[in-house]
């Protein structure tokens, strides 16, 4: 008997058809991964499954949890059936809790909803579930007091206090750091034996779901085009767009020979204090070193990775070498000079030294156009380029990473994520300069643009040498691109070596956990070709 | 939502048009009185009626479109021209004492009952429009000073921004190049709203005589004449009080239909 | 600092031909000859005592006027304030939770209009329809309070020419306010949860959409103290109103300057209740309000 069963499910929103023709089949007490790209429709089945989705959504087709078919249920019905037989987790922890109620009531929220308890013994079921999910806090805490990892715990707790027979969660880890994730995925393991739960989890990370499923459920552009038994799909897949996106995971970029030089940046015992606000109307201001006693050193055409979880300092660092930020004592040099120079910028380091944001959303004034945007950095050389010279600038940048000479007059907003990437990496390569940071550059991307956009990186390293610092939390990614790696925790930088050495022999204990946390496809799946 | 915008857009543009066509042509001259031609209610000669000197109301509504219109936009002008640039420069600085005192100088102006200082301006520097213009522009300021803040600070978190400060570029430029065009939308809609305050308060101030001085005609004080009259020829008090309601009506609409217009969540299907 | 004002008040008060000497002599008595500093700090250091001075015009404490005044306008801003909230509550609720639907468009159209029509208009209105046509108030005066219902009634069609814009401008705002949360993260968890629309509404959504809205009635509460003064003017009501207004027009300084003062002061102290509610309301501000010291 299953546990669900999705049948031919359609869905469309304003004429536009979304969802066609998925099917799932779930029994009691299996992890169920649905994975794909974005746009997959993976978190719109999910939604479906829970009735709730969006307005002016048009479903057809039928959804069976347990004999009774969802999408002929009526809403009171529905609300029944939430929270009681079917559990819900989303992406964002930040945002997903109330926040000017306990955490506690909020758990016991879902008890005193669909039984008649008194207050007193849903607190204490709450108050229990809350310990059960590993945390440790008081229930009387508010959302904002706790950090992502200890959010997410309280969302679980709320999806399963009454013992649902199936939980959902959407990207539950997306959003939280590679160890804290590694713990979130042990305790749904945890609960779904001990409960006897079904687990439905939609991510787009294929290790996670290597990792955790008994079954992968693969969508592209709303439709199914394969689902088996874990170790069967790993071992043989049919369709190619499966074979496509393990193979984009599995990516190895290859770049050219690492080469020892003089040195392009320096970092020397630097160190960045935060004076945070008072927590004592009478005390003094406590300190925080955001960056304490950092040192490096970056050759020219090395290319250096960074390696941290939140908090760890990364992007304080970041605004330290680009020279925004000034620090508290130590300094950084860049050929020599220092990059920081108050509100006169010293326009020889500025002409050396570019940027590459994560966000392919924000990094671009909306309102200019691609070739004004890419010609920004022109005005730091001495004699920037006018006229003619300045179009023919713009379009080898273009050119360059893969793009036409035909996208120099649209507006931002026409392109796609991979394509803005791109249009920012040519905003960075435009003056030729010297040293890159990559600030999680690729870490917004979907699996299959981020493996082209890694290539572009290793191609044009292949063209000229060029000096890199590679910024990113994502291991696998940062493996592949750099020749030496150093891990940053708490401000310090833990550990710092050759890549390879430091990923196959680590030295430090963190870098260890941080390693072993990271969830992993198995060997086999990194020898598959693409079709 | 269009149709509110199609609504306000043309209400606005009416009264606009009264006022700038009052500058070639009324139907009769407000300044001389015809005594014996008062409180007539509207027919074929006066549209709209006459008011207790005789004079004819349409007329007097178009001279005080004038009026209105010019007192509002005006302050309007002031508050955009200094609040903006003040603001820009808040948020470029923030932190600095410079802002801190913007700020406080902001909050120092909102803490005062607007009206009563605008009555108070009026008063002791003299009823007339220019006084009026400036006692309302005042206002205008820190809404436009503390609204540019805000909308400029996150945009100086974002990407672009710090690309450009990495390229070298001084914080006025990137004031100018980046954080104002994103702004614009902001400002035309604020500005709407503005103006329409801007008119409710110069009529305020005309009702209590503190305005516009006779002979220029005044959508306000046309109210206060008439308020003793209400009751035996209602159109002098309908008349010009239904002409403030539809302008501001028109405004309001006008600017909550820019501002669902450049909202990007509201524009489904354009993807 | 109004005393730095062109016309100088002893010639306006006795008019431009007064001989020179009687100029003088009531200069003296009313301390304008004394420096521009030393008149204000012997001014300031009266207030913090209570003691507003004298009033040029009536020759009676300033403290007494205003006493008097205040009985009338602060109830009357009270007053507004309540029915403001009474309607715009439910209005803006009611708006939010049917979004698009009919009711929905009635009170936003019906807002439109409240935000546009201006007051004084407005109160001339209520006047022609429930004073002199329907006789049910009278069209203006102010009873007093020996007898507190007659002294409500009296006050009734003012607060509620005072109430209705700014009813209108609060219904937007917590409807607007009210979209924002229920477009939120949280609402969607409590949905999952179970709850139906309406339970996420009322237990979730409401506390957090008064966030905003308690800004927006601070605000109104120093709007309502002021629009009062023409609303005073057209209901003849001896409020603070009034009494500015009879002072500016008889440059009588002591008078305006004490009631502005005092008004500033409403304000800053009504802005200092709001910040205590939003601690009271939302757990995030508490300890900032404490560490800081000031919001």
């Amino acid at each position: 008997m299953s546990l669900l069963n999705i049948k031919d499910l359609s869905l469309s929103i304003a004429g536009v058809e979304i969802l066609h023709n998925v099917s799932i089949d779930m029994q009691p007490g299996e992890i169920v991964a649905i994975t794909g790209e974005s746009g997959s429709g993976k978190s719109l089945t999910a939604l479906a499954t829970m009735a709730l989705l969006p307005r002016g959504a048009v479903v057809k087709g039928q959804i069976f949890l347990d004999k009774n078919d969802i999408l002929t249920t009526s809403e009171l019905e529905l609300c029944a059936i939430r929270g009681r037989k079917i559990g819900m987790v989303f992406q964002e922890p930040m945002t997903a809790l109330n926040p000017v109620k306990t955490i506690g009531s909020q758990v016991a929220e879902t008890i005193i909803i669909h039984e008649k308890v008194s207050k007193t013994e849903a607190n204490k079921r709450a108050t229990d579930m809350l310990r059960r999910v590993g945390l440790e806090v008081s229930p009387l805490r508010y959302p904002h007091e706790l950090s992502g990892g200890q959010r997410q715990r309280v969302v679980i707790a709320m999806a399963i206090v009454l013992r649902p027979k199936l939980l959902i969660a959407d990207e539950p880890t997306t959003a939280l750091d590679v160890t804290t994730q590694a713990r979130i995925l042990e305790l749904l393991k945890d609960l779904v034996v001990s409960f006897d739960m079904g687990l439905l989890i939609i991510t787009h990370d294929l290790a996670v779901v290597a990792e955790i499923a008994d079954k992968i459920v693969v969508m592209q552009n709303g439709q199914i085009v394969e689902a088996e038994k874990t170790e069967e799909l790993l071992s043989n897949m049919k369709h190619p767009y499966t074979r496509a996106l393990f193979n984009a995971s599995t990516h190895r970029v290859v770049m050219p020979e690492a080469i020892s030089s003089e040195t392009l940046l320096s970092v020397d015992s630097v160190v960045r204090t935060y004076t945070l606000p008072r927590n004592k109307i009478l005390g003094s201001r406590p300190n925080f070193n955001a960056l304490d006693n950092v040192n490096f050193r970056i050759g020219h055409g090395e290319r250096v990775g960074l390696v941290g979880e939140s908090g760890c300092g990364k992007s304080t660092l970041t605004r330290a070498i680009l020279g925004v930020e000034d620090v508290q004592s130590g300094q950084i040099t860049l050929d020599g000079e220092s990059v920081f120079s108050g509100n006169k910028p010293n326009l020889d380091v500025r002409r050396k030294m570019q940027v590459v944001f994560q966000d392919p959303y924000s990094s671009f004034n909306p309102r200019h156009r691609v070739d004004r945007l890419i010609a920004e950095p022109l005005h730091v050389l001495e004699n920037p380029p006018v006229g003619e010279l300045k179009d023919l600038a713009v379009l080898k940048a273009l050119e360059d990473v893969g793009l036409m000479g035909s996208d120099a007059k649209k507006f931002i907003h026409e392109f796609s994520g991979g394509q803005r990437q791109r249009i920012a990496i040519a905003r960075a390569l435009i003056i030729e300069p010297e040293l890159i940071i990559f600030d999680e550059a690729v870490s917004a991307l979907d699996v299959s643009v981020r493996a082209q956009v890694l290539d572009l990186i290793a191609e044009l390293c292949h063209k000229r040498p060029l000096a890199y610092l590679f910024i990113s939390h994502d291991l696998s990614v940062v493996r592949s691109v750099t020749d030496r790696v150093m891990i940053m925790r708490d401000g310090k930088i833990v550990e710092y070596g050759e890549t390879e050495k430091v990923f196959t022999n680590p030295q430090n204990a963190y870098t260890k956990t941080l390693i072993s946390a990271a969830p992993r496809l198995p060997e086999a799946t990194y020898a598959i070709e693409p079709v | 939502m269009r149709r509110g915008l199609a609504i306000g857009t043309f209400l606005t543009l009416v009264f606009v048009g009264l006022a700038c066509l009052s500058f070639l042509w009324i139907p009769y001259d407000i300044e001389t009185l015809e005594i014996s031609n008062k409180l007539k209610i509207p027919n074929a000669q006066n549209w709209l009626g006459t008011d207790h000197f005789g004079r004819d109301i349409f007329s007097m509504i178009m001279m005080g479109a004038r009026t209105s219109i010019a007192v509002a936009l005006l302050a309007v002008g002031i508050g955009i021209i200094i609040g903006v640039p003040l603001g820009l420069f808040s948020a470029a600085r923030q932190g600095s004492f410079l802002d801190e005192l913007t700020m406080r100088g902001n909050d120092l102006i909102f803490a005062f009952p607007s009206l009563v200082i605008a009555i108070l301006i009026t008063a002791v520097f003299g009823a007339s429009a220019v006084n009026a213009i400036i006692a309302i522009g005042i206002f205008n300021i820190p809404v436009f000073a503390r609204l540019t803040r805000a909308a400029a600070l996150p945009l100086w978190e974002r990407d672009f921004v710090m690309s450009a400060r990495v390229c070298g570029k001084s914080d006025a430029r990137i004031s100018i190049e980046h954080i104002l065009p994103n702004i614009t939308n902001l400002m035309i809609v604020q500005g709407t709203i503005q103006f329409s305050l801007g008119i409710l308060a110069e009529a305020s101030l005309s009702y209590i005589g503190l305005g516009a001085q006779p002979p220029t005609a005044s959508w306000g004080r046309m109210l206060a004449d008439a308020q003793t009259l209400v009751s035996i020829a209602p159109h002098t008090a309908l008349v010009p009080g239904l002409a403030i309601l539809l302008t501001v009506l028109g405004l309001n609409l006008m600017g909550d239909g820019l501002r669902d217009f450049f909202d990007p969540r509201i524009r489904v299907g354009r993807t | 600092m109004i005393e730095v004002i062109p016309g100088d008040p002893a010639s306006f008060m006795l008019g431009i031909n007064a001989r020179e000497d009687t100029l003088a002599a009531l200069r003296s008595e009313m301390g304008l000859d004394q420096g521009l500093v030393v008149r204000y700090l012997d001014w300031v250091s009266g207030l913090l005592v209570g003691d507003f001075g004298n009033s040029w015009t009536y020759k009676t404490p300033v403290s007494e006027l205003i006493s008097d005044r205040i009985w009338v306008s602060l109830p009357l801003a009270i007053y507004a304030l309540i029915l403001s909230t009474l309607i715009a509550f439910p209005a803006g609720i009611l708006a939010a939770s049917r979004r698009g639907g009919t009711s929905d468009v009635t009170i936003m159209g019906a807002t439109q209009l409240g935000v546009a029509i201006p007051n004084f208009w407005f109160a001339m209105i209520l006047v022609l329809i429930f004073a002199i046509n329907l006789r049910w108030f009278s069209a203006g005066g102010f009873s007093g309070w020996d007898n507190p219902l007659h002294g409500l009634k009296s006050l009734t069609l003012p607060a509620i020419a005072l109430a209705l814009p700014q009813a209108a401008i609060l219904a937007r705002v917590m409807r607007s306010s009210l979209l924002d949360i229920l477009a939120e993260d949280f609402i969607r968890t409590a949905r999952a949860k179970g709850l139906t629309r309406r339970q996420a509404l009322w237990r979730h959504a409401v506390q957090n959409a008064l966030i905003p809205v308690l800004t927006i009635i601070g605000l109104q509460f120093s709007f309502l103290l002021a629009g009062g003064i023409i609303i005073e003017q057209i209901f003849f009501l001896p409020g603070l109103g009034r009494l500015i207004f009879q002072a500016i027009s008889a440059r009588d300084l002591i008078v305006v300057e004490s009631v502005v003062m005092l008004l500033v002061f409403t304000v800053i102290m009504v802005n200092f209740v709001v910040d205590l509610t939003y601690a009271a309301v939302d757990p995030r501000l508490r300890n900032k309000a404490c560490a800081a010291g000031s919001p």
